[in-house]
């Protein structure tokens, strides 16, 4: 297929910046605003959110395809959905707890939450929504845990800066990094329409 | 529609998983130290932060690794401390016990109010505007930021004066309030019986006098009292030292603003004179 390659390049562009999970979507704003309180975790997170995003698209497209579809149980999807992303989050603090104690500390409660993360059960929902092939779901996950990823260390990078600021008392903590979120967001709309 | 597939399917999915996890979960176990279970238990779970490590779980971690001291939880006192200290086989060093106080009196009918204050009914509030309700720009506000910040309910807000007290009893010397407070008003001593000067203004005379009947005008007149010379003026403030102190109470007599109170040794309320 010619258009293949353009088809995947429109998938990472779309998926990664234009329509961003968190600052176009806005899904996902739990471990976004828990997680980026510096660069070094932001990246980390990134990357658990990454193989969680793409491991559990892959399995769930899979199931969805050759077994819920023509079984005829596409009702059952929420459930099996999440105990497919549940799993891997658990998988994922295994592995962590045993190879980078450091992170697996940083993040804390937010590792497991990631079972919670709308932004992963929103991306296997929307992969087989818009009917992918699975090179397309496999793409277009990755590129949608890289418009996470540069999100999140984006606004860890203001965070970082943040601390060095004067912010009044009352706009201390959360609220200042929602207002730079929402700042952040405006930035990012200038990528609507960059594809059509 | 047979219920049946549906049943299976999930229950093998499941099951699948499940034994995937367990089987995963055992080849890549971590041994846990079963220290900082212990450790953990020792400390007062109230995760009030004071230590500057994540909650009383994260310090257990630390103090059983040896990065942490085991005094470094100053919520629990000289009983976890000691506990601590038999726990993880140590001996040796002290631990000072301390206890926070108030340092002001300006409270009701003492010191002058410049206005009504209808806003946010929190002294940092207050704080921010200008000057805020009180004559006294050093003052305490009373709006009972401390009393709210207390994780072991050891403060309230004396209704007769208007002025936070805290409860010696049950403060553990955590700090939460010192820090809280805008107007550092409130200040860690040791916990033993001590003369301190409650005002923390640093005004002159005629500034003190306009705004506050307890305020310290730095006459001096306790520095020239004390028969021990425990109280020196130092850089506009008295400070009396605690060492040289005996107590007698001579300049708490002859204070003319009665500024200078005695911290009871195990009363929460401060002993005031006239």
């Amino acid at each position: 297929m010619n258009t293949g390659f353009l088809t995947l390049f429109k998938i990472i562009i779309s998926a990664a910046f234009v329509d961003n999970i968190i600052l176009a979507r806005y899904i996902g704003l739990c471990p976004y605003i828990g997680m980026s309180s510096s660069v070094a975790n932001s990246i980390g997170m990134g990357m658990a959110v990454t193989f969680v995003m793409v491991l559990a698209s892959i399995v769930t497209w899979v199931l969805w395809n050759f077994i819920f579809v023509p079984l005829g149980l596409e009702y059952l999807r929420i459930m099996v959905f999440i105990l497919v992303i549940a799993t891997l989050v658990q998988l994922v603090e295994i592995l962590l707890k045993k190879n980078v104690p450091n992170l697996y500390r940083a993040m804390g409660i937010y590792l497991p939450l990631i079972t919670t993360n709308c932004a992963i059960l929103a991306v296997t929902f929307l992969g087989v929504d818009y009917g992918y092939t699975l090179l397309q779901v496999v793409v277009y996950s990755i590129s949608v845990a890289l418009g996470f990823t540069v999100a999140l260390v984006l606004l860890a990078g203001i965070r970082e800066r943040l601390r060095l600021a004067r912010v009044p008392q009352f706009w201390q903590g959360y609220p200042i990094v929602f207002v730079a979120t929402c700042l952040l967001a405006i930035a990012f709309l200038g990528f609507k329409g960059l594809v059509k | 529609m047979n219920i049946l597939i549906p049943t299976v399917l999930v229950g093998a999915l499941g099951l699948a998983f499940g034994l995937m996890l367990s089987f995963l979960a055992k080849k890549f176990a971590v041994p846990v130290n079963p220290l900082v279970q212990e450790v953990e238990r020792v400390l007062p779970g109230a995760n009030c932060g004071a230590c500057g490590f994540p909650g009383c779980s994260g310090l257990a971690e630390k103090i059983a690794s040896g990065e942490a001291p085991v005094n470094a939880c100053p919520a629990g006192g000289p009983k976890v401390w000691a506990e601590l200290t038999r726990l993880l086989g140590q001996e040796g060093g002290n631990w000072e016990v301390k206890r926070a106080v108030v340092l002001c009196q300006g409270g009701k009918g003492v010191a002058q109010v410049v206005a009504e204050y209808s806003g946010v009914a929190s002294c940092k509030a207050a704080n921010l505007l200008p000057g805020s309700f009180k004559g006294c720009r050093f003052g305490c506000l009373g709006l009972g930021d401390c009393v709210r910040v207390c994780p072991f309910s050891a403060m309230h807000i004396d209704p007769e004066s208007g002025l936070p007290v805290v409860d010696w009893e049950k403060c553990t010397g955590c700090g939460k309030c010192v820090a809280e407070c805008p107007r550092k008003i409130l200040a860690l001593v040791p916990r033993k019986e001590q003369v301190t000067v409650a005002c923390v203004s640093p005004d002159s005379a005629r500034e003190v006098r306009k705004v506050c009947a307890r305020g310290c005008i730095k006459c001096q007149v306790c520095v020239r009292t004390c028969p021990e010379g425990a109280i020196t003026f130092e850089n506009g403030k008295i400070v009396i030292s605690r060492e040289k102190c005996t107590l007698c109470g001579l300049c708490i007599e002859k204070c003319p603003t009665h500024c200078i109170i005695r911290v009871g040794k195990t009363a929460a309320l401060l002993e005031v004179r006239g």
